[in-house]
C-alpha cells in the first residue's frame, strides 16, 4: 500500500517515512492496516448489546429523582402486577440477601440498589425485569417511591461546613463529609524554596467535572445457568479479569463458576474500568430467574450515573529566579469524589499518580496536600483518559509555567527549555519521589516548535496583537507516569497490578497469543500479533489475539492508565523469547548443531558462519509437535506463559503547541492549529499510535472548549444529555500536526512507553495557555475550562468566573 | 401492528409494537446489529441508516413511519461481496477505532460521495458534524472520505482478506 495523496503531501508530517519503511518489513513493527477493521467495517462486530440469547429478558433501573433524600418506602405491587414483568427488586430486597452494597475501587462501598438514602441523583433504586426493553421501561413508571428530601451537598468547598448534613451516615461514626487528606514533597523546602524567589506567581485553576462519555454506554447480559451453576456475563469493561474476581468476593459465587467476557467494545477511556450497580443488577436478575438478562443503560444514565472525572480544584503556586529558573511549586487541593469514593487508582495513591505535579522539569522543591470530600454527585474519580490523575497534575504545573512565563516577559517555550531535566539526567527521582526512566525534552520541545514554525508563529502573533485581534499561542510539556505496576506498590484492590500472556506455535507455524488487557478501540488485535511477530518471525497475519474472555486469557489487571502496552506488550515480548529460547534448542537437534551456534535472524535460525543451514521457525514449530526425537530432556510443543511484573513505570512525553483565535465580540475559541510531538519510546504501529494522539487530542478540545457536568443548587445534574453535555464534532476540530521522537524505556523489554492518554493529559493546558495568551494584553491571567464563548466574553469584560 | 419495508434490498414484514424504533426494529427484530444505538436525542449518529436514499437518525424515527419504504444499513454497504470503496478507506486511513460511530459515519460518508464526488475537506467536515466520534478526532475520518473519493472507480482494490497483512 501507498501512502494517499493528501498524507505524502503534507511535509510536516513524517508520517511518510514510516510508510516507506514499513514496505520493506513485512514484519514485526511498522504500519499496518488492523486486523479488527474488516469486522468493523461491516458492522459485523459484537457489542454487548449485540448479544441475543434464547429466553433473554430485559432490565431497567429505576433511579432516583433527587440527589438527597431519605427512602420511606418503596411500593413495586403496580410494577409486579404489569403482565410483561418478571421480576421487581429494591435495595430492601437486595440487602436481605447481603447484595445491597459492592465494594468501589478504593476501598469505600457504594450501593448497588439505595436501602436508606439517595446520595446523588440517578443513584439506582429498584429494578425490573420484563419481556422487552420497552415494557421494563413501563414497569418502573409503576414504582411508588415515597422520599423524605433532605439538604444536597452540591458545592465542595462548602462540604466540610459543620452544617452541613452528613452524606455518608451508613459509615459507622462518621460525622461529616471529609474522605482523606493527603500529601506528598517536603513543606519546609518548598517554603524555603519560595522565601528565597524573585517571582511567585499564584493561580486558582479549577479541572471541572467531565465525563468520558464513549459512544456505547455500558451494558452487560448475565447468564446463569442453574444446572452447571456458572455465570457467564458479557459485559462493558476494561478489566474482565479484575471484575471476575470482585464479582466472586461480592456475590459469593466461585471464581472458576464465573465467565467474563468483554467484546468488542464502544470506547471507555477509563469509563468502564469500575463496576457499575447496573452489571449487579443484570447478574441478581438472571440468577433469580434463571435466564439469561440484559442491562443496557441509555445516554441519560450514562451521563448522570456513571463514571465522573476530575473535579479538582486547586491553587498553585510557583517561585522562580529572575532569571526564570524554576525553584519550587505548591499546591493546594480541594476534590470532590460524589456520594461514594468511587477513585480509580492503586490502592496506595488515593490522589492517583497526581504526584507527578512537579512536571518535566528540574526544581528544588515541590509539596502538595490534596482534601477529598463527599458531595451529592455521583461517584467520582474514574480515570478519563487521565492516566491516573496525571491530567490535573500536568494542567496545574503547565498552567502556573505559562503563567510565570507570561509574568516575566519570558517566551512559554523558552521557559521550559531553561528548566527542563536534562537528558544525562535520567534515570531522575523528582521531589516527589517519581523515577522518570527517560527523555529528550529539548529535542521533543525543538521538534514541536520547527512543525509549528514556533518563530514565525509568534511574529504573526504581535502583527495581530498590533491591529487588535486576539490571536493566542500555547505551549505545553507533559510528562506521564503509565504502566502501573510494579505490583510491590500498586495494587487495585489487593490485586496487583500485573499481566499474564500465553503464546502457543500451532504445529503448521500459526500463533495464538492470549492476553489479559482489553481493547476498547486502541487496537490491540494489530499491536500485539506486531510485537509476538517482532519477536518470533512470524507474520502478524498469521497471530491470533484472544483477550476478554477470562475463561481463555491468563489473569491480570486490564487496560486502562495506559498500561496495555507498558504491562501486557512486555509481556507478549518476553513470552515470545521464552519460545524463542525453546525454538533454538529444537533448531539445535534440528541442525545438529550445539544451541550456542546458532544464530537467530527474524523468523529462522541458522549455523553460524553458515546462513544455508537454517531452520525457520514454521519448521521448528513442526518438528516440536510431530514425529522424531528431541533434543535430550525437552518436552513437544512450542508454548509459554508468563507473568510480568514491571519493574517501574513508564513516562512518554511531548511538546504540544496550540494556536487559537478569540474572536472579541462573542468570546468563541478557535482552534486554528495544533501541533503535538509525541515521545513514547519505541513505536510499534505508527498508524494506531498517531490514531491515539488524534483521540486525545479531541478530548482536549472537548475538556477546554466545551465538557462540563454541572449541578444546580439542588443537586440536579445539568449534564444529562449530548444536549447539555457537548461533544467536538469535525466541526471543532482543526487537522491535527503531528510528530515524534524516540527515547525508548531502559526498563521495557521493547523499549515502548505507552501513549493512549497522552494527548488527552497534555493538550486542555495548550489550549487554555493559548487562550490566555490571547487574552494576555487585555489583562486577563486565567480562563478556567471549559472556555465556552460565554465564559471567555466575561472575562474579555473583566469579570472572569471559575466553572464551579 | 404490521410493518412491511425493504431493508438492504429484501422485503421483510413484521408485527411490532406501533411505538418501535427504528434502530430497535433493525437490531432487536431484524438482527442487524451494525446500526448501533447511542443517545436518544439525535445528537450522536451512531444510528445513522439511509431510509428511502437520504440518511436518518433511527433512533428518532418510528419504525412504522419507515412503512412502505426503503431502508438501507451498514449491511447493505458491500455488494455483491465486494466493499464500498467507504468500507476500504476508513480501514486504510485508520478512520475508526472503537467502531461504534463507524457504521454511522460510512453511511453518511457514503450519501455525501454519492451527491459530491469531490468533496472538500470542509464539505467532509459539514457533511458529518451531526455525527460523533470519540476516538479518531475526525482528522482520519476525514483522509478516509477522501481516500473512499480518489478511488470510487478502482477496480484493483485490495480484497478484504488482506487487510490483517502488513502493507
Amino acid at each position: 500500500m501507498t501512502a494517499t495523496p493528501e498524507t505524502a503531501a503534507d511535509p510536516r508530517d513524517r508520517r511518510q517515512t514510516e510508510f516507506e519503511d514499513n514496505d520493506q518489513k513485512p514484519i514485526g513493527f511498522g504500519r499496518m492496516l488492523r486486523k479488527e477493521d474488516p469486522r468493523l467495517i461491516r458492522g459485523r462486530g459484537r457489542f454487548v448489546d449485540d448479544v441475543q440469547l434464547p429466553g433473554m429478558l430485559h432490565l431497567a433501573i429505576l433511579r432516583a429523582p433527587v440527589a438527597h433524600a431519605r427512602i420511606i418506602s418503596v411500593d413495586t405491587s403496580a410494577a409486579e402486577a404489569h403482565p410483561k414483568v418478571r421480576l421487581v427488586v429494591t435495595g430492601a430486597m437486595l440487602q436481605e440477601k447481603g447484595l445491597a452494597w459492592m465494594p468501589t475501587l478504593s476501598n469505600d462501598v457504594q450501593s448497588v440498589l439505595a436501602t436508606d438514602k439517595v446520595r446523588f441523583q440517578g443513584q439506582e433504586v429498584a429494578f425490573v425485569v420484563a419481556e422487552d426493553r420497552y415494557s421494563a421501561r413501563d414497569a418502573l413508571e409503576l414504582i411508588d417511591v415515597e422520599y423524605e428530601e433532605l439538604t444536597p451537598v452540591v458545592d465542595a468547598r462548602r462540604a466540610l461546613d459543620p452544617s452541613m448534613p452528613v452524606i455518608r451516615d451508613d459509615l459507622e461514626g462518621k460525622t461529616d463529609n471529609h474522605i482523606f487528606d493527603w500529601e506528598t514533597g517536603d513543606a519546609a523546602a518548598t517554603e524555603a524554596a519560595f522565601a528565597k524567589a524573585d517571582v511567585v506567581v499564584t493561580e486558582d485553576i479549577v479541572y471541572p467535572r467531565v465525563h468520558p462519555a464513549p459512544m456505547e454506554t455500558h451494558a452487560a447480559v448475565a447468564d446463569f445457568d442453574r444446572v452447571e451453576e456458572k455465570l457467564t456475563l458479557w459485559s462493558t469493561s476494561q478489566a474482565p479479569h479484575a471484575h471476575r474476581t470482585l464479582y466472586a468476593i461480592v456475590a459469593g459465587l466461585p471464581e472458576h463458576k464465573i465467565r467474563v467476557i468483554a467484546p468488542d467494545i464502544g470506547g471507555g477511556f477509563g469509563g468502564k474500568v469500575p463496576i457499575y450497580p447496573g452489571y449487579v443488577c443484570a447478574i441478581v436478575g438472571s440468577i433469580l430467574l434463571g435466564v439469561p438478562v440484559k442491562w443496557a443503560e441509555d445516554r441519560a444514565e450514562n451521563l448522570t450515573s456513571g463514571s465522573f472525572a476530575r473535579d479538582y480544584i486547586m491553587r498553585g503556586e510557583i517561585a522562580a529566579t529572575k532569571d526564570g529558573k524554576i525553584l519550587a511549586i505548591r499546591t493546594n487541593v480541594l476534590a470532590d469524589h460524589g456520594a461514594f469514593n468511587g477513585q480509580a487508582a492503586p490502592t496506595k495513591y488515593p490522589v492517583g499518580f497526581f504526584g507527578v505535579f512537579t512536571g518535566s522539569y528540574d526544581i528544588e522543591a515541590a509539596y502538595a496536600k490534596v482534601t477529598a470530600v463527599y458531595t451529592n454527585k455521583a461517584p467520582g474519580g474514574v480515570a478519563y483518559a487521565c492516566s491516573f490523575r496525571i491530567t490535573e497534575a500536568v494542567h496545574l504545573v503547565e498552567r502556573l509555567v505559562t503563567s510565570l512565563a507570561l509574568e516575566m516577559g519570558i517566551d512559554q517555550a523558552e521557559i521550559r527549555l531553561r528548566n527542563f531535566i536534562r537528558p544525562e539526567q535520567f534515570p531522575y527521582e523528582t521531589k516527589t519521589g517519581w523515577v522518570y526512566d527517560s527523555g529528550n525534552y529539548e529535542e521533543t520541545m525543538r521538534e514541536s516548535m520547527r512543525i509549528a514554525g514556533y518563530e514565525e508563529l509568534l511574529a504573526e502573533r504581535e502583527e495581530k496583537r498590533a491591529r487588535g485581534e486576539l490571536m493566542g499561542i500555547g505551549v505545553s510539556f507533559f510528562t506521564e507516569a503509565v504502566g502501573a505496576g510494579p505490583r510491590r506498590k500498586m495494587d487495585i484492590l489487593g490485586l496487583g497490578m500485573a499481566d499474564g500472556c500465553e503464546l502457543r506455535i500451532h504445529p503448521t507455524g500459526k500463533a495464538v497469543v492470549r492476553l489479559s488487557v482489553k481493547t476498547q478501540g486502541q487496537g490491540h488485535e494489530t499491536t500485539f500479533a506486531q510485537i509476538v511477530s517482532e519477536e518470533i518471525g512470524i507474520p502478524p497475519a498469521d497471530i491470533e489475539v484472544v483477550h476478554g474472555d477470562t475463561d481463555n486469557t491468563p489473569f491480570g489487571l486490564g487496560t486502562y492508565g495506559s498500561r496495555s502496552t507498558p504491562v501486557s506488550g512486555a509481556a507478549a515480548a518476553l513470552v515470545a523469547r521464552k519460545v524463542r529460547d525453546k525454538a533454538q534448542i529444537i533448531a539445535s537437534g534440528m541442525l545438529e548443531v550445539s544451541v550456542d551456534d546458532l544464530e537467530w535472524e527474524k523468523g529462522s535460525f541458522h549455523v553460524k558462519g553458515d546462513p544455508s543451514a537454517s531452520v525457520t521457525i514454521q519448521d521448528i514449530a513442526m518438528r516440536a509437535h510431530g514425529a522424531g526425537d528431541l533434543p535430550d530432556g525437552l518436552e513437544g510443543g512450542l508454548e509459554a506463559q508468563i507473568c510480568y511484573n514491571p519493574e517501574n513505570l513508564t513516562y512518554p512525553n511531548g511538546a504540544y503547541i496550540c494556536v487559537v483565535d478569540v474572536d472579541k465580540g462573542t468570546g468563541e475559541v478557535k482552534v486554528r492549529r495544533f501541533i503535538a510531538v509525541d515521545d513514547c519510546g519505541t513505536r510499534i504501529n505508527p498508524m494506531i499510535i498517531e490514531g491515539q494522539i488524534h483521540g486525545g487530542l479531541v478530548d482536549g478540545i472537548g475538556m477546554a472548549l466545551m465538557e462540563i457536568i454541572e449541578f444546580d443548587e439542588w443537586g440536579n445534574c445539568l449534564g444529562g444529555s449530548f444536549m447539555d453535555y457537548l461533544i467536538p464534532t469535525a466541526l471543532e476540530c482543526p487537522d491535527w500536526e503531528t510528530g515524534f521522537t524516540v527515547t525508548p524505556s531502559p526498563h521495557h523489554p521493547i523499549g515502548a512507553k505507552g501513549v493512549g492518554e497522552s494527548a488527552t493529559v497534555g493538550s486542555p493546558p495548550a489550549i487554555v495557555n493559548a487562550v490566555v495568551d490571547a487574552l494576555y494584553p487585555l489583562g486577563i491571567r486565567n480562563v478556567d475550562m471549559p472556555m465556552t464563548p460565554s465564559r471567555v466574553w466575561d472575562a474579555i469584560q473583566g469579570h472572569p468566573r471559575p466553572p464551579i | 401492528m404490521q410493518v412491511t419495508m425493504t431493508v438492504n434490498g429484501t422485503e421483510v414484514s413484521r408485527d411490532i409494537e406501533p411505538r418501535t424504533l427504528l434502530v430497535h426494529f433493525l437490531r432487536d427484530t431484524l438482527g442487524l446489529t451494525g446500526t448501533h444505538w447511542g443517545c436518544d436525542t439525535s445528537n450522536c449518529g451512531v444510528c445513522v441508516v439511509w431510509v428511502d436514499e437520504r440518511p436518518v437518525k433511527s433512533c428518532t424515527m418510528l419504525a412504522a413511519m419507515a412503512g412502505g419504504k426503503s431502508v438501507r444499513t451498514v449491511e447493505g454497504l458491500e455488494r455483491d461481496g465486494e466493499l464500498d470503496p467507504v468500507q476500504r478507506g476508513f480501514m486504510e486511513c485508520h478512520g475508526l477505532q472503537c467502531g461504534y460511530c463507524t457504521p454511522g459515519m460510512m453511511m453518511t460518508a457514503r450519501w455525501l460521495l454519492d451527491h459530491n464526488p469531490d468533496p472538500t475537506e470542509g464539505e467532509i467536515r459539514e457533511a458529518i458534524s451531526g455525527q460523533i466520534c470519540r476516538c479518531t478526532g475526525y482528522s482520519t475520518i476525514v483522509r478516509s472520505i477522501r481516500w473512499a473519493a480518489t478511488h470510487e472507480n478502482s477496480s484493483s482494490i485490495e480484497s478484504p482478506e488482506t487487510a490483517g497483512s502488513p502493507s
